[in-house]
């Protein structure tokens, strides 16, 4: 089911949550929304499920306006942080709820809710803990419980905050991955607010970056980090190192210094380079249009991590790089740096 | 087996702090219980059967017990809804409601029955309209009654109240977004969350209308058989230096006491292992 958010406003005070955020969410999409704390991400969620109301925009569901209508008659599965499952209640009995409170007209009879229930346990493969108490669950199974919940009613979209925010680094990324192909075998729309960029790299099939109220990006994981299209995108997502530049007639100055970069089009002016850790290729002193001291390297896996110190530029300047391990640094060692891919944006401070 | 654990424990402070406890209860509590208790082997079997079974104390008790019920559940129902809207609700004069629950635990009682006294008299505010409807309050069992919700209502409100505001608003929102109504999300989601807590409001609220002397006595008339009261009956033993009659009674009354309270408490710890405070 599609769902289409027009120029939402939502004001807490004087602080704007969303500022005219705009989206489109197609058919069986799997979609994060995906930004640091106070970006907007949770409220946005909350008013597409109708848990908030925005104060200006539009909200359909389906070409079906949705702000006419409260949670309660939206049909949209949302699945909390902290789970929320009902403490007085069986596993059995919180994934039934929705199938009990439904009006008497359309009410399925005792068997069929039963059939349905034990076929969503079996989804989540819960089904041995019917008769458990949630206090008796791990936070895993809570949260795998807490989707059945949402998903006994058939909703026509699912909404997920931060659904693994509360669980471990290990069940974390083994929910991730059931999640993903949970998604593909039941191919209902969705849309998981998360502020941990690899869940939403991993997870997702597009991605929506925010920040303060507003969207900055949306594009597949793939795109939000090849092409960041703004300096928050690319300095939220993965890790980057930041120089202040001078972008001045298509040359690249750092600390008056000249860099053997192009401009690529930048707007001359105070600018920030942007550089992958692992674009950054090393050289020995001399080649490269940078220059600087091993401090400290550690070494893991395949990769070597270097911290160096730049020489040039006012003061001391120190980066991190990750560099492939056929070349091991010492520290002490001055060595020769060259961006192999970066990125220019004008300085907005 | 126990001290074992407890020496081991790394909590300093258990032998003085049980050592406390055990004395202070027993000084407090215990000792003057015993010496009831062995007041009452002054009578024979016999004459103990006979004391508790003499009509006049079997309707006392009935009258203390019923009522103290009663009451209880009057307390239960009402209490809630208080405490519904005194947490859920924001309204001018919300902390003066909120203060005046807890009179009834500070006022004296003779006072509060005096006051209710007046109030129900035949020539009363409330007791002339109601004298008009051919209800007769004060000098009656209603009377007890009353006066029995009014010094009851705090306990169900004060334990309650805290519960209700622990009350995680997620799960309300997790029944909204599952197409409950808000009718669902009361009496399925909300209302058994409160189980445990309405079931210690309510022990609590039964146990004082029992024990409740002061303000009864000034609205009850008094009259054996119809509006006397347990604890009254104890009194008027006294005063007729019928001791051991007096303890029978009481004894009767600590122990009807005592089952139902571990009953209902029995009741409320089962319902907290089902919901545990989180």
């Amino acid at each position: 089911m599609t769902i289409e958010v027009k120029n939402i406003v939502k004001k807490f005070g004087s602080f704007a949550a969303l500022d005219n955020v705009d989206l489109k969410v197609g058919k069986g999409e799997l979609l994060a929304l995906l930004g640091p704390s106070g970006s907007g991400k949770t409220t946005l969620l909350r008013i597409i499920a109708g848990l908030d109301w925005p104060d200006a925009g539009e909200v359909t569901i389906d070409g079906e306006d949705a702000l006419g209508h409260g949670a309660s008659e939206r049909h949209v599965g949302f699945v909390f942080q902290h789970y929320a499952l009902f403490r007085h209640m069986t596993v059995f009995e919180n994934v039934a709820f929705g199938l009990r409170v439904q009006p008497r007209a359309v009410r399925k009879d005792e068997a069929t809710i039963r059939a349905r229930v034990k076929e969503l346990l079996d989804l989540v493969q819960l089904d041995w803990l019917a008769n458990r108490y949630p206090s008796q669950l791990s936070g895993g199974q809570r949260q795998r419980i807490a989707l059945a919940r949402a998903l006994a009613i058939e909703p026509r979209i699912l909404l997920l905050d931060e659904p693994f925010g509360a669980l471990d680094a290990k069940v974390r990324k083994e929910l991730r991955q059931w999640l993903r192909s949970l998604h593909s075998e039941i191919h209902v729309t969705s849309i998981f607010v998360t502020h941990d960029q690899e869940e939403a790299l991993e997870v997702a099939n597009r991605v929506v970056v925010m920040d303060k109220g507003r969207i900055e990006q949306i594009g597949t994981p793939g795109d939000v980090y090849d092409n960041p299209a703004t300096a928050f995108v690319h300095g939220f997502i993965g890790e980057s190192i930041v120089l202040p530049v001078e972008v001045a007639g298509g040359s690249v100055r750092l600390g008056g210094q000249p860099l053997n970069i192009t401009a690529d089009g930048a707007a001359p002016g105070a600018s920030k380079l942007f550089v992958r850790r692992h674009d950054m290729q090393i050289g020995p002193a001399g080649t490269g249009s940078l220059e600087g001291a091993v401090r400290h390297v550690r070494s893991f896996g395949p990769i070597q991590r270097a911290e160096i110190a730049l020489s040039g530029g006012e003061g001391k300047t120190v980066i991190e790089i990750d560099a492939p391990r056929d070349r091991e640094l010492q520290a002490g060692e001055i060595i020769g740096l060259q961006p192999r891919r970066y990125r220019i944006f004008a300085a907005q401070d | 087996m126990s001290t074992a654990v407890a020496r081991r424990s790394s909590l300093p402070g258990f032998g003085l702090t049980m050592g406390l406890t055990l004395t202070w209860l027993s000084v407090i509590i215990l000792i003057p219980l015993a010496g009831l208790f062995l007041k009452t082997l002054e009578l024979s079997p016999i004459q103990f059967w006979e004391i508790l079974t003499s009509r006049r104390t079997l309707n006392a008790l009935k009258i203390s017990f019923g009522l103290s019920f009663a009451a209880a559940c009057v307390n239960l129902v009402m209490g809630t809804i208080i405490v519904w809207a005194l947490v859920r609700y924001r309204f001018p004069g919300r902390r003066l409601f909120d203060a005046i629950v807890d009179i009834p635990f500070a006022l004296p009682t003779a006072v509060a029955g005096v006051a209710l006294t007046q109030l129900f008299a035949q020539k009363g505010w409330l007791g002339a309209p109601l004298a008009e409807l051919g209800i007769k309050v004060a000098f009656t069992p209603i009377g007890i009654f009353i006066a029995m919700v009014f010094i009851g209502i705090p306990f169900v409100v004060r334990t309650v109240q805290p519960v209700l505001i622990d009350l995680d608003p997620e799960i309300e929102e997790a029944a909204a977004s599952l197409g409950a109504n808000r009718w669902h999300t009361v009496f399925r989601v909300i209302m058994p969350s409160l189980i445990p807590a309405l079931l210690t409001g309510f022990a609590l609220a039964f146990a004082r209308a029992v024990g409740e002397y002061g303000s009864v006595i000034f609205i009850a008339g008094n009259l054996p058989n119809v509006s006397e009261i347990a604890p009254l009956l104890i009194v008027i033993r006294l005063s007729e230096f019928r001791y051991a009659d007096a303890t029978a009674i009481a004894v009767v009354m600590l122990l009807a006491s005592f089952v139902i309270i571990f009953a209902v408490n029995r009741l409320q710890r089962w319902a907290q292992t089902r919901i545990p405070a989180h």
